[in-house]
Protein backbone atom coordinates (compact mmCIF):
# COMPACT_ATOMS: atom_id res chain seq x y z
CA UNK A 1 0.00 0.00 0.00
CA UNK A 2 2.74 2.06 0.78
CA UNK A 3 4.48 1.79 -2.68
CA UNK A 4 1.40 2.29 -4.37
CA UNK A 5 1.12 5.80 -2.28
CA UNK A 6 4.60 6.91 -3.43
CA UNK A 7 3.66 5.80 -6.80
CA UNK A 8 1.14 7.97 -6.90
CA UNK A 9 2.56 11.25 -5.26
CA UNK A 10 5.74 10.48 -7.78
CA UNK A 11 3.30 10.35 -10.87
CA UNK A 12 1.71 13.74 -10.28
CA UNK A 13 4.83 15.49 -9.65
CA UNK A 14 6.12 14.24 -13.02
CA UNK A 15 2.56 15.39 -14.25
CA UNK A 16 2.97 18.73 -12.71
CA UNK A 17 6.51 19.35 -13.93
CA UNK A 18 5.34 18.59 -17.78
CA UNK A 19 2.53 21.20 -17.08
CA UNK A 20 4.86 23.69 -15.74
CA UNK A 21 7.32 23.42 -18.69
CA UNK A 22 5.02 25.80 -20.74
CA UNK A 23 5.58 28.29 -18.00
CA UNK A 24 9.31 27.84 -17.77
CA UNK A 25 9.54 28.03 -22.02
CA UNK A 26 7.46 31.18 -21.75
CA UNK A 27 9.87 32.54 -19.40
CA UNK A 28 13.12 31.54 -21.40
CA UNK A 29 11.46 32.44 -24.39
CA UNK A 30 11.06 36.16 -23.36
CA UNK A 31 13.76 36.45 -21.16
CA UNK A 32 16.56 35.35 -23.92
CA UNK A 33 14.75 37.70 -26.60
CA UNK A 34 14.87 41.10 -23.92
CA UNK A 35 18.58 39.38 -22.88
CA UNK A 36 19.64 39.86 -26.45
CA UNK A 37 17.35 42.92 -27.29
CA UNK A 38 17.97 45.16 -24.05
CA UNK A 39 21.37 46.17 -25.04
CA UNK A 40 20.14 47.99 -28.35
CA UNK A 41 17.12 49.65 -26.92
CA UNK A 42 19.88 50.73 -24.38
CA UNK A 43 22.47 51.78 -26.87
CA UNK A 44 20.00 53.54 -29.35
CA UNK A 45 17.63 54.81 -26.35
CA UNK A 46 13.81 53.08 -26.23
CA UNK A 47 12.77 56.33 -27.51
CA UNK A 48 14.85 56.82 -30.43
CA UNK A 49 14.57 53.05 -31.49
CA UNK A 50 10.38 53.09 -31.61
CA UNK A 51 9.97 56.29 -33.03
CA UNK A 52 12.98 56.58 -35.38
CA UNK A 53 12.31 56.52 -38.67
CA UNK A 54 15.78 55.96 -40.01
CA UNK A 55 17.03 52.75 -40.11
CA UNK A 56 20.47 52.23 -41.74
CA UNK A 57 22.30 49.48 -40.33
CA UNK A 58 25.59 50.34 -42.38
CA UNK A 59 24.82 53.39 -40.24
CA UNK A 60 24.22 52.11 -37.31
CA UNK A 61 21.12 53.74 -37.28
CA UNK A 62 18.09 52.14 -35.93
CA UNK A 63 14.57 53.70 -35.66
CA UNK A 64 11.61 50.34 -36.02
CA UNK A 65 8.35 52.88 -36.58
CA UNK A 66 8.58 52.47 -40.35
CA UNK A 67 8.36 48.35 -39.44
CA UNK A 68 5.69 49.28 -36.78
CA UNK A 69 3.23 51.39 -39.29
CA UNK A 70 4.21 48.62 -41.24
CA UNK A 71 2.74 45.50 -39.46
CA UNK A 72 -0.07 47.67 -38.14
CA UNK A 73 -1.03 49.00 -41.84
CA UNK A 74 -0.67 45.62 -43.38
CA UNK A 75 -3.15 44.07 -40.60
CA UNK A 76 -5.47 46.84 -40.44
CA UNK A 77 -5.90 46.87 -44.11
CA UNK A 78 -6.46 42.96 -44.27
CA UNK A 79 -8.63 43.25 -41.15
CA UNK A 80 -10.84 45.66 -42.84
CA UNK A 81 -11.45 43.03 -45.39
CA UNK A 82 -11.58 39.65 -43.77
CA UNK A 83 -13.64 40.85 -40.79
CA UNK A 84 -16.69 41.20 -42.84
CA UNK A 85 -16.23 38.32 -44.90
CA UNK A 86 -15.26 36.15 -41.87
CA UNK A 87 -18.49 37.17 -40.48
CA UNK A 88 -20.72 37.10 -43.53
CA UNK A 89 -19.34 33.49 -43.70
CA UNK A 90 -19.87 32.62 -40.44
CA UNK A 91 -23.50 33.61 -40.40
CA UNK A 92 -23.70 31.46 -43.50
CA UNK A 93 -22.81 28.27 -42.03
CA UNK A 94 -24.54 28.91 -38.50
CA UNK A 95 -27.59 30.01 -40.03
CA UNK A 96 -28.13 29.61 -43.62
CA UNK A 97 -25.98 27.51 -45.40
CA UNK A 98 -27.73 23.77 -46.27
CA UNK A 99 -26.22 20.78 -44.33
CA UNK A 100 -24.49 20.11 -48.23
CA UNK A 101 -22.88 22.93 -48.18
CA UNK A 102 -21.63 23.12 -45.01
CA UNK A 103 -20.26 20.00 -45.17
CA UNK A 104 -18.15 21.21 -47.95
CA UNK A 105 -17.31 24.66 -46.76
CA UNK A 106 -16.39 23.58 -42.79
CA UNK A 107 -13.23 21.48 -44.52
CA UNK A 108 -12.66 24.13 -47.08
CA UNK A 109 -11.89 26.95 -44.48
CA UNK A 110 -9.87 24.45 -42.44
CA UNK A 111 -7.43 23.57 -45.20
CA UNK A 112 -7.09 27.21 -45.96
CA UNK A 113 -6.47 27.07 -42.53
CA UNK A 114 -3.39 24.28 -43.10
CA UNK A 115 -1.99 25.91 -46.07
CA UNK A 116 1.43 26.22 -45.36
CA UNK A 117 2.43 30.52 -44.87
CA UNK A 118 4.97 29.94 -47.44
CA UNK A 119 2.90 29.04 -49.99
CA UNK A 120 0.45 31.54 -49.71
CA UNK A 121 3.18 33.54 -49.86
CA UNK A 122 4.81 31.68 -53.41
CA UNK A 123 1.19 31.93 -54.31
CA UNK A 124 1.31 35.72 -54.15
CA UNK A 125 4.92 36.07 -55.44
CA UNK A 126 4.06 34.58 -58.42
CA UNK A 127 -0.01 35.36 -59.54
CA UNK A 128 -0.41 38.19 -56.90
CA UNK A 129 1.89 40.73 -57.79
CA UNK A 130 2.23 40.69 -61.38
CA UNK A 131 -1.71 41.07 -61.13
CA UNK A 132 -1.11 43.93 -58.71
CA UNK A 133 1.92 45.45 -61.28
CA UNK A 134 -0.49 45.41 -64.31
CA UNK A 135 -3.39 46.96 -62.37
CA UNK A 136 -2.25 49.33 -60.65
CA UNK A 137 1.45 49.89 -61.78
CA UNK A 138 4.85 50.33 -60.03
CA UNK A 139 6.66 46.83 -58.80
CA UNK A 140 3.12 45.21 -57.59
CA UNK A 141 4.90 44.63 -53.81
CA UNK A 142 2.91 46.87 -51.88
CA UNK A 143 1.10 46.73 -48.85
CA UNK A 144 -2.18 46.35 -49.89
CA UNK A 145 -0.52 42.99 -51.57
CA UNK A 146 0.61 41.80 -48.34
CA UNK A 147 -3.29 42.69 -47.05
CA UNK A 148 -4.96 40.87 -49.87
CA UNK A 149 -2.64 37.31 -49.03
CA UNK A 150 -3.44 37.93 -45.41
CA UNK A 151 -6.85 38.28 -45.76
CA UNK A 152 -6.70 34.54 -46.96
CA UNK A 153 -5.15 33.87 -44.44
CA UNK A 154 -6.76 35.29 -41.49
CA UNK A 155 -10.04 34.53 -42.83
CA UNK A 156 -9.72 31.06 -41.26
CA UNK A 157 -9.36 32.15 -37.73
CA UNK A 158 -12.33 34.79 -37.53
CA UNK A 159 -14.53 33.12 -39.26
CA UNK A 160 -14.46 29.10 -37.35
CA UNK A 161 -14.26 31.21 -33.85
CA UNK A 162 -17.32 33.51 -34.80
CA UNK A 163 -18.86 30.52 -36.14
CA UNK A 164 -18.46 28.69 -32.94
CA UNK A 165 -19.71 31.89 -31.28
CA UNK A 166 -23.08 31.77 -33.43
CA UNK A 167 -23.90 28.36 -32.52
CA UNK A 168 -23.57 28.63 -28.89
CA UNK A 169 -26.17 31.10 -28.63
CA UNK A 170 -29.72 29.48 -27.00
CA UNK A 171 -32.31 28.57 -29.08
CA UNK A 172 -35.12 30.33 -27.28
CA UNK A 173 -33.46 34.07 -28.22
CA UNK A 174 -34.18 33.10 -32.08
CA UNK A 175 -36.94 31.20 -31.45
CA UNK A 176 -38.48 34.11 -29.80
CA UNK A 177 -37.80 36.78 -32.24
CA UNK A 178 -39.26 34.35 -35.26
CA UNK A 179 -42.51 34.21 -32.98
CA UNK A 180 -42.07 37.77 -32.93
CA UNK A 181 -42.53 37.61 -36.35
CA UNK A 182 -39.06 38.93 -37.25
CA UNK A 183 -37.55 38.06 -40.29
CA UNK A 184 -34.57 35.44 -40.62
CA UNK A 185 -32.05 38.11 -41.56
CA UNK A 186 -33.84 40.83 -38.98
CA UNK A 187 -33.46 37.85 -36.30
CA UNK A 188 -29.63 37.43 -37.46
CA UNK A 189 -28.75 41.10 -37.09
CA UNK A 190 -31.09 41.97 -33.92
CA UNK A 191 -30.36 39.10 -32.03
CA UNK A 192 -28.38 36.75 -32.72
CA UNK A 193 -24.99 38.91 -34.00
CA UNK A 194 -25.26 41.29 -30.95
CA UNK A 195 -25.41 37.95 -28.65
CA UNK A 196 -22.82 36.49 -30.25
CA UNK A 197 -20.28 39.18 -30.29
CA UNK A 198 -17.59 38.61 -27.25
CA UNK A 199 -17.13 35.45 -29.01
CA UNK A 200 -16.78 37.21 -32.73
CA UNK A 201 -14.49 39.91 -31.06
CA UNK A 202 -11.92 37.17 -29.76
CA UNK A 203 -11.72 35.65 -33.33
CA UNK A 204 -10.91 39.30 -34.42
CA UNK A 205 -8.01 40.34 -31.67
CA UNK A 206 -6.57 36.65 -32.78
CA UNK A 207 -6.63 36.97 -36.64
CA UNK A 208 -4.92 40.09 -35.82
CA UNK A 209 -2.55 38.17 -33.52
CA UNK A 210 -2.11 35.88 -36.88
CA UNK A 211 -1.69 39.16 -38.83
CA UNK A 212 1.24 40.89 -37.14
CA UNK A 213 2.89 37.71 -36.55
CA UNK A 214 2.99 36.43 -39.93
CA UNK A 215 6.61 36.04 -41.72
CA UNK A 216 6.88 34.40 -44.33
CA UNK A 217 3.83 35.13 -46.68
CA UNK A 218 4.41 39.15 -45.78
CA UNK A 219 7.95 38.71 -46.67
CA UNK A 220 7.56 37.54 -50.03
CA UNK A 221 4.90 39.98 -51.23
CA UNK A 222 5.46 43.09 -49.30
CA UNK A 223 8.47 44.75 -51.18
CA UNK A 224 10.15 45.33 -47.45
CA UNK A 225 11.68 48.91 -48.19
CA UNK A 226 11.92 50.16 -44.18
CA UNK A 227 10.19 53.51 -45.12
CA UNK A 228 6.67 54.77 -43.78
CA UNK A 229 4.48 54.12 -47.39
CA UNK A 230 3.37 56.95 -48.84
CA UNK A 231 -0.05 54.68 -50.42
CA UNK A 232 -1.42 51.67 -49.74
CA UNK A 233 0.20 50.70 -53.08
CA UNK A 234 4.03 51.49 -51.59
CA UNK A 235 6.30 48.76 -50.53
CA UNK A 236 6.09 48.13 -46.60
CA UNK A 237 8.34 46.13 -44.36
CA UNK A 238 7.02 44.46 -41.36
CA UNK A 239 8.63 43.80 -38.47
CA UNK A 240 8.48 40.02 -38.76
CA UNK A 241 9.85 40.58 -42.05
CA UNK A 242 12.68 42.82 -40.60
CA UNK A 243 13.72 40.30 -38.32
CA UNK A 244 14.13 37.55 -41.07
CA UNK A 245 15.20 39.36 -43.52
CA UNK A 246 18.29 40.75 -41.74
CA UNK A 247 18.78 38.02 -39.30
CA UNK A 248 21.36 36.09 -42.15
CA UNK A 249 24.13 38.32 -41.44
CA UNK A 250 23.51 41.18 -38.69
CA UNK A 251 26.32 41.44 -36.15
CA UNK A 252 27.29 42.92 -32.93
CA UNK A 253 24.57 45.68 -32.44
CA UNK A 254 22.71 45.11 -35.87
CA UNK A 255 22.19 41.83 -33.98
CA UNK A 256 20.75 43.02 -31.25
CA UNK A 257 18.80 45.63 -32.81
CA UNK A 258 16.76 43.13 -34.53
CA UNK A 259 15.93 41.27 -31.05
CA UNK A 260 15.00 44.40 -30.09
CA UNK A 261 12.47 44.34 -32.73
CA UNK A 262 11.25 41.17 -31.35
CA UNK A 263 10.39 42.61 -28.47
CA UNK A 264 8.16 44.94 -29.89
CA UNK A 265 6.38 42.16 -31.63
CA UNK A 266 6.05 40.50 -28.09
CA UNK A 267 4.76 43.97 -26.77
CA UNK A 268 1.99 44.01 -29.23
CA UNK A 269 1.04 40.24 -28.98
CA UNK A 270 0.90 40.43 -25.04
CA UNK A 271 -1.02 43.25 -25.02
CA UNK A 272 -3.92 41.31 -27.78
CA UNK A 273 -3.47 38.07 -25.30
CA UNK A 274 -4.36 40.44 -22.18
CA UNK A 275 -7.68 42.07 -24.16
CA UNK A 276 -8.57 38.10 -25.13
CA UNK A 277 -8.15 37.16 -21.39
CA UNK A 278 -10.21 40.34 -20.64
CA UNK A 279 -12.94 39.64 -22.52
CA UNK A 280 -12.73 35.67 -21.24
CA UNK A 281 -14.81 33.94 -24.17
CA UNK A 282 -14.41 30.70 -23.71
CA UNK A 283 -13.24 29.11 -27.33
CA UNK A 284 -13.90 25.35 -27.97
CA UNK A 285 -11.37 23.17 -29.93
CA UNK A 286 -12.70 22.46 -33.49
CA UNK A 287 -10.90 19.70 -35.86
CA UNK A 288 -12.45 20.07 -38.98
CA UNK A 289 -16.28 18.91 -39.40
CA UNK A 290 -16.74 18.50 -35.32
CA UNK A 291 -15.72 19.61 -32.43
CA UNK A 292 -13.36 17.47 -30.18
CA UNK B 1 -33.28 50.64 -44.00
CA UNK B 2 -35.87 48.69 -42.70
CA UNK B 3 -38.30 51.50 -44.18
CA UNK B 4 -36.10 51.61 -47.34
CA UNK B 5 -36.26 48.23 -48.01
CA UNK B 6 -38.75 46.25 -47.07
CA UNK B 7 -37.53 42.84 -44.60
CA UNK B 8 -38.50 40.35 -47.11
CA UNK B 9 -36.40 41.83 -50.09
CA UNK B 10 -33.81 42.34 -47.32
CA UNK B 11 -33.81 39.10 -46.35
CA UNK B 12 -33.37 38.22 -49.88
CA UNK B 13 -30.70 40.48 -50.57
CA UNK B 14 -28.65 38.74 -47.60
CA UNK B 15 -29.15 35.46 -48.90
CA UNK B 16 -27.39 35.90 -51.99
CA UNK B 17 -24.62 37.98 -50.10
CA UNK B 18 -24.45 35.10 -47.64
CA UNK B 19 -24.30 32.47 -50.84
CA UNK B 20 -21.63 34.42 -52.32
CA UNK B 21 -19.37 34.73 -49.36
CA UNK B 22 -19.34 31.28 -48.88
CA UNK B 23 -18.80 30.00 -52.74
CA UNK B 24 -15.82 32.83 -53.01
CA UNK B 25 -14.38 30.90 -49.96
CA UNK B 26 -14.75 27.53 -52.26
CA UNK B 27 -13.14 29.21 -54.96
CA UNK B 28 -9.91 30.61 -53.43
CA UNK B 29 -9.06 27.44 -52.00
CA UNK B 30 -9.86 25.63 -55.16
CA UNK B 31 -7.79 28.55 -57.36
CA UNK B 32 -4.48 28.91 -55.08
CA UNK B 33 -4.69 24.66 -54.42
CA UNK B 34 -5.33 24.18 -58.35
CA UNK B 35 -2.46 26.29 -59.58
CA UNK B 36 -0.04 24.90 -57.13
CA UNK B 37 -0.97 21.54 -58.48
CA UNK B 38 -2.01 22.55 -62.03
CA UNK B 39 2.22 23.76 -61.88
CA UNK B 40 3.49 21.34 -59.84
CA UNK B 41 2.75 17.59 -60.53
CA UNK B 42 4.20 18.19 -64.23
CA UNK B 43 7.42 18.70 -62.36
CA UNK B 44 6.90 15.03 -60.07
CA UNK B 45 9.01 12.35 -61.60
CA UNK B 46 11.31 9.64 -60.06
CA UNK B 47 14.01 12.09 -60.40
CA UNK B 48 12.45 14.64 -58.78
CA UNK B 49 11.46 12.99 -55.64
CA UNK B 50 13.82 10.96 -54.94
CA UNK B 51 16.49 12.47 -56.35
CA UNK B 52 19.58 15.20 -54.86
CA UNK B 53 19.37 18.58 -55.84
CA UNK B 54 21.96 19.82 -58.55
CA UNK B 55 24.00 23.24 -58.40
CA UNK B 56 21.84 24.90 -55.75
CA UNK B 57 18.71 23.46 -57.10
CA UNK B 58 18.12 24.61 -60.06
CA UNK B 59 17.63 21.03 -61.30
CA UNK B 60 17.83 17.76 -59.97
CA UNK B 61 15.19 16.44 -56.79
CA UNK B 62 14.22 17.10 -53.56
CA UNK B 63 15.12 14.14 -51.48
CA UNK B 64 17.22 15.70 -48.87
CA UNK B 65 14.59 17.85 -48.44
CA UNK B 66 11.82 15.39 -47.56
CA UNK B 67 14.29 13.64 -45.60
CA UNK B 68 14.86 16.52 -43.46
CA UNK B 69 11.39 17.70 -43.03
CA UNK B 70 10.21 14.50 -41.84
CA UNK B 71 13.89 14.36 -39.39
CA UNK B 72 12.74 17.69 -38.49
CA UNK B 73 8.94 17.06 -37.81
CA UNK B 74 10.26 13.62 -35.63
CA UNK B 75 12.34 15.51 -33.14
CA UNK B 76 10.13 17.87 -32.90
CA UNK B 77 6.56 15.47 -32.19
CA UNK B 78 9.57 13.22 -29.93
CA UNK B 79 9.94 16.17 -27.47
CA UNK B 80 6.40 17.67 -27.42
CA UNK B 81 3.78 14.99 -27.49
CA UNK B 82 5.21 13.63 -24.34
CA UNK B 83 5.29 16.89 -23.03
CA UNK B 84 1.96 18.31 -24.35
CA UNK B 85 0.15 14.84 -23.43
CA UNK B 86 1.07 14.77 -19.70
CA UNK B 87 0.71 18.39 -19.33
CA UNK B 88 -2.71 17.90 -20.61
CA UNK B 89 -3.59 14.93 -17.70
CA UNK B 90 -2.40 16.96 -14.98
CA UNK B 91 -4.67 20.00 -16.26
CA UNK B 92 -8.02 17.67 -16.86
CA UNK B 93 -7.89 15.26 -13.97
CA UNK B 94 -5.14 16.38 -10.95
CA UNK B 95 -5.72 19.84 -11.51
CA UNK B 96 -8.15 22.04 -9.60
CA UNK B 97 -8.77 26.13 -10.05
CA UNK B 98 -6.20 27.77 -8.98
CA UNK B 99 -3.37 30.03 -9.52
CA UNK B 100 -0.51 28.14 -10.76
CA UNK B 101 -3.11 26.35 -13.02
CA UNK B 102 -4.60 29.74 -14.24
CA UNK B 103 -0.65 30.37 -14.83
CA UNK B 104 0.15 27.40 -16.95
CA UNK B 105 -2.97 27.59 -19.03
CA UNK B 106 -1.82 31.51 -19.70
CA UNK B 107 1.76 30.32 -20.56
CA UNK B 108 0.01 28.04 -22.82
CA UNK B 109 -1.78 30.45 -24.54
CA UNK B 110 0.94 32.78 -24.75
CA UNK B 111 2.85 29.83 -26.41
CA UNK B 112 0.14 29.10 -29.41
CA UNK B 113 -0.03 33.01 -30.36
CA UNK B 114 4.27 34.11 -29.89
CA UNK B 115 5.00 34.62 -33.52
CA UNK B 116 6.70 32.01 -35.23
CA UNK B 117 9.96 34.59 -36.36
CA UNK B 118 10.11 34.76 -32.32
CA UNK B 119 10.33 31.31 -31.90
CA UNK B 120 13.08 31.45 -34.76
CA UNK B 121 15.33 34.46 -32.90
CA UNK B 122 14.61 32.33 -29.50
CA UNK B 123 15.90 29.07 -31.34
CA UNK B 124 18.99 30.49 -32.43
CA UNK B 125 20.28 32.50 -28.96
CA UNK B 126 18.98 29.32 -26.77
CA UNK B 127 19.99 26.14 -28.74
CA UNK B 128 22.42 27.48 -31.18
CA UNK B 129 24.17 29.68 -29.48
CA UNK B 130 23.78 29.60 -25.87
CA UNK B 131 23.72 25.28 -25.85
CA UNK B 132 25.69 25.20 -29.06
CA UNK B 133 23.94 22.94 -30.72
CA UNK B 134 25.12 25.07 -33.85
CA UNK B 135 22.87 24.92 -36.99
CA UNK B 136 21.08 21.68 -37.11
CA UNK B 137 18.27 19.12 -37.06
CA UNK B 138 18.14 19.08 -33.73
CA UNK B 139 18.00 23.05 -32.95
CA UNK B 140 15.26 23.22 -35.85
CA UNK B 141 13.61 20.35 -34.40
CA UNK B 142 13.81 22.00 -30.93
CA UNK B 143 12.29 24.81 -32.21
CA UNK B 144 9.46 23.45 -33.47
CA UNK B 145 8.71 21.11 -30.50
CA UNK B 146 7.65 24.48 -28.64
CA UNK B 147 5.27 25.48 -31.27
CA UNK B 148 3.99 22.20 -31.56
CA UNK B 149 3.48 21.76 -27.48
CA UNK B 150 0.15 24.08 -27.36
CA UNK B 151 -1.70 22.25 -29.98
CA UNK B 152 -1.20 18.74 -28.58
CA UNK B 153 -1.55 19.95 -25.02
CA UNK B 154 -5.09 21.52 -25.75
CA UNK B 155 -6.30 19.15 -28.16
CA UNK B 156 -5.25 16.04 -25.86
CA UNK B 157 -6.97 17.87 -22.72
CA UNK B 158 -10.32 18.43 -23.95
CA UNK B 159 -10.37 14.92 -25.37
CA UNK B 160 -9.22 13.65 -22.14
CA UNK B 161 -11.70 15.63 -20.01
CA UNK B 162 -14.53 14.25 -22.89
CA UNK B 163 -13.73 10.80 -21.36
CA UNK B 164 -17.34 9.91 -19.54
CA UNK B 165 -17.34 10.16 -15.82
CA UNK B 166 -18.82 6.84 -15.68
CA UNK B 167 -15.67 5.12 -17.40
CA UNK B 168 -13.79 6.27 -14.72
CA UNK B 169 -15.93 5.86 -11.42
CA UNK B 170 -16.51 1.74 -12.76
CA UNK B 171 -12.37 1.61 -12.73
CA UNK B 172 -12.54 3.27 -9.34
CA UNK B 173 -14.76 1.29 -7.82
CA UNK B 174 -13.19 -1.75 -8.71
CA UNK B 175 -9.99 -0.37 -6.36
CA UNK B 176 -7.76 0.77 -8.83
CA UNK B 177 -5.59 4.26 -7.67
CA UNK B 178 -6.09 7.27 -10.01
CA UNK B 179 -3.53 6.70 -12.13
CA UNK B 180 -3.92 3.45 -12.70
CA UNK B 181 -7.26 4.59 -13.69
CA UNK B 182 -6.05 7.12 -15.92
CA UNK B 183 -3.56 4.94 -17.52
CA UNK B 184 -5.81 2.11 -18.15
CA UNK B 185 -8.90 3.40 -18.27
CA UNK B 186 -8.92 6.96 -19.75
CA UNK B 187 -6.18 7.45 -21.80
CA UNK B 188 -7.13 4.85 -23.86
CA UNK B 189 -10.28 6.10 -24.37
CA UNK B 190 -8.64 9.33 -25.21
CA UNK B 191 -6.16 8.10 -27.88
CA UNK B 192 -8.27 9.01 -31.05
CA UNK B 193 -8.40 12.77 -29.62
CA UNK B 194 -4.94 12.40 -28.42
CA UNK B 195 -3.56 11.46 -31.80
CA UNK B 196 -5.25 14.18 -33.72
CA UNK B 197 -3.97 16.83 -31.37
CA UNK B 198 -0.32 14.95 -32.37
CA UNK B 199 -1.57 15.34 -35.83
CA UNK B 200 -2.06 18.70 -35.79
CA UNK B 201 1.08 19.56 -34.20
CA UNK B 202 2.98 18.10 -36.86
CA UNK B 203 0.64 19.78 -39.51
CA UNK B 204 2.19 22.81 -38.08
CA UNK B 205 5.75 21.62 -37.70
CA UNK B 206 6.08 20.46 -41.28
CA UNK B 207 4.79 23.79 -42.53
CA UNK B 208 6.53 26.08 -40.41
CA UNK B 209 9.68 28.06 -42.00
CA UNK B 210 10.08 31.65 -39.76
CA UNK B 211 11.07 29.58 -36.73
CA UNK B 212 13.96 27.27 -38.51
CA UNK B 213 15.16 30.09 -41.18
CA UNK B 214 17.84 30.69 -38.24
CA UNK B 215 18.23 27.46 -36.50
CA UNK B 216 18.31 24.45 -38.91
CA UNK B 217 20.88 25.66 -41.19
CA UNK B 218 20.03 25.83 -45.41
CA UNK B 219 22.35 22.23 -46.30
CA UNK B 220 21.31 20.79 -48.94
CA UNK B 221 22.92 17.57 -48.14
CA UNK B 222 20.73 14.62 -46.68
CA UNK B 223 21.31 15.25 -42.79
CA UNK B 224 23.08 12.12 -41.43
CA UNK B 225 23.12 12.82 -37.61
CA UNK B 226 20.72 15.19 -35.58
CA UNK B 227 23.67 17.23 -35.56
CA UNK B 228 23.87 17.78 -39.24
CA UNK B 229 22.19 20.90 -40.84
CA UNK B 230 19.48 20.78 -42.91
CA UNK B 231 17.09 22.20 -45.22
CA UNK B 232 13.18 21.18 -44.62
CA UNK B 233 10.64 21.52 -47.59
CA UNK B 234 9.05 24.64 -47.08
CA UNK B 235 12.38 26.38 -46.78
CA UNK B 236 13.80 25.20 -49.83
CA UNK B 237 10.44 26.33 -51.44
CA UNK B 238 11.23 30.16 -50.30
CA UNK B 239 15.34 30.59 -51.29
CA UNK B 240 13.84 28.82 -54.76
CA UNK B 241 10.92 31.74 -54.98
CA UNK B 242 13.14 34.45 -53.46
CA UNK B 243 16.21 33.90 -55.05
CA UNK B 244 15.03 33.06 -58.49
CA UNK B 245 16.41 29.54 -58.48
CA UNK B 246 14.43 28.07 -60.44
CA UNK B 247 10.57 28.16 -60.54
CA UNK B 248 9.57 24.85 -61.78
CA UNK B 249 11.60 23.02 -59.41
CA UNK B 250 9.36 25.61 -56.71
CA UNK B 251 6.74 24.67 -58.38
CA UNK B 252 7.01 20.79 -57.67
CA UNK B 253 8.53 21.69 -54.16
CA UNK B 254 5.23 23.76 -53.29
CA UNK B 255 2.78 20.60 -55.07
CA UNK B 256 5.01 18.07 -52.38
CA UNK B 257 3.91 20.22 -49.67
CA UNK B 258 0.28 21.22 -50.83
CA UNK B 259 0.01 17.36 -51.08
CA UNK B 260 1.09 16.84 -47.57
CA UNK B 261 -1.19 19.37 -45.94
CA UNK B 262 -3.71 17.90 -47.71
CA UNK B 263 -3.05 14.60 -46.51
CA UNK B 264 -2.63 15.43 -43.09
CA UNK B 265 -5.65 17.22 -43.25
CA UNK B 266 -8.33 14.24 -44.60
CA UNK B 267 -6.84 11.81 -41.97
CA UNK B 268 -7.50 14.35 -39.24
CA UNK B 269 -11.13 14.72 -40.61
CA UNK B 270 -11.55 10.91 -40.57
CA UNK B 271 -10.03 10.34 -37.24
CA UNK B 272 -12.55 13.54 -35.91
CA UNK B 273 -15.51 12.02 -37.76
CA UNK B 274 -14.99 8.35 -36.41
CA UNK B 275 -14.09 10.09 -32.90
CA UNK B 276 -17.53 11.53 -32.37
CA UNK B 277 -19.55 9.31 -34.41
CA UNK B 278 -18.37 7.17 -31.30
CA UNK B 279 -19.01 9.27 -28.66
CA UNK B 280 -22.45 10.55 -29.59
CA UNK B 281 -23.19 6.62 -30.28
CA UNK B 282 -22.75 5.76 -26.47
Amino acid sequence: MMARNWEEYLVEKVLLLAAISSIIIIILIIGFVIDQGLPAMEQVGFFNFIFGTDWSPSYNIYGVFPMIIGSLGIMALSLLFAVPLSILGAIFLAEVAPRTMRRILKPTIQTLAGIPSVIYGFFGLIVLVPFMRETFGGSGFSMLTASFILTVMVLPTILSISEDALRSIPLEYKEASLALGATHWQTIKNVILPAALPGIVTGIILGMGRAIGETMAVIMVAGNTPVIPGSILEPVRALTSNIALEMGYAIGLHYNALFATGIVLLMMIIVLLVITNYINYKRKVTVGGGYL
Amino acid sequence: MNRIIPPNHAQKIMNGVFWSVGILAILILVVIIGYILYNGLPQFSLEFIFGEPVGSGESGGIWPMIVSSFYVTFIALIVATPLGVLAAIFLAEYAGENNLVKAIRFAAETLASIPSIVFGLFGLTFFVVYLQMGFSVLSGGLTLALMAIPTILRTAEVSIESVPQSYKEGSLALGASKWQTIYRVVLPAAIPGITTGVILGMARAIEETAAILYTVGASLAIPLSIWDPARPLPLHLYILATEGISLPNAYGTAAVLVILILIITVFTNYLVERYTKKMMGR
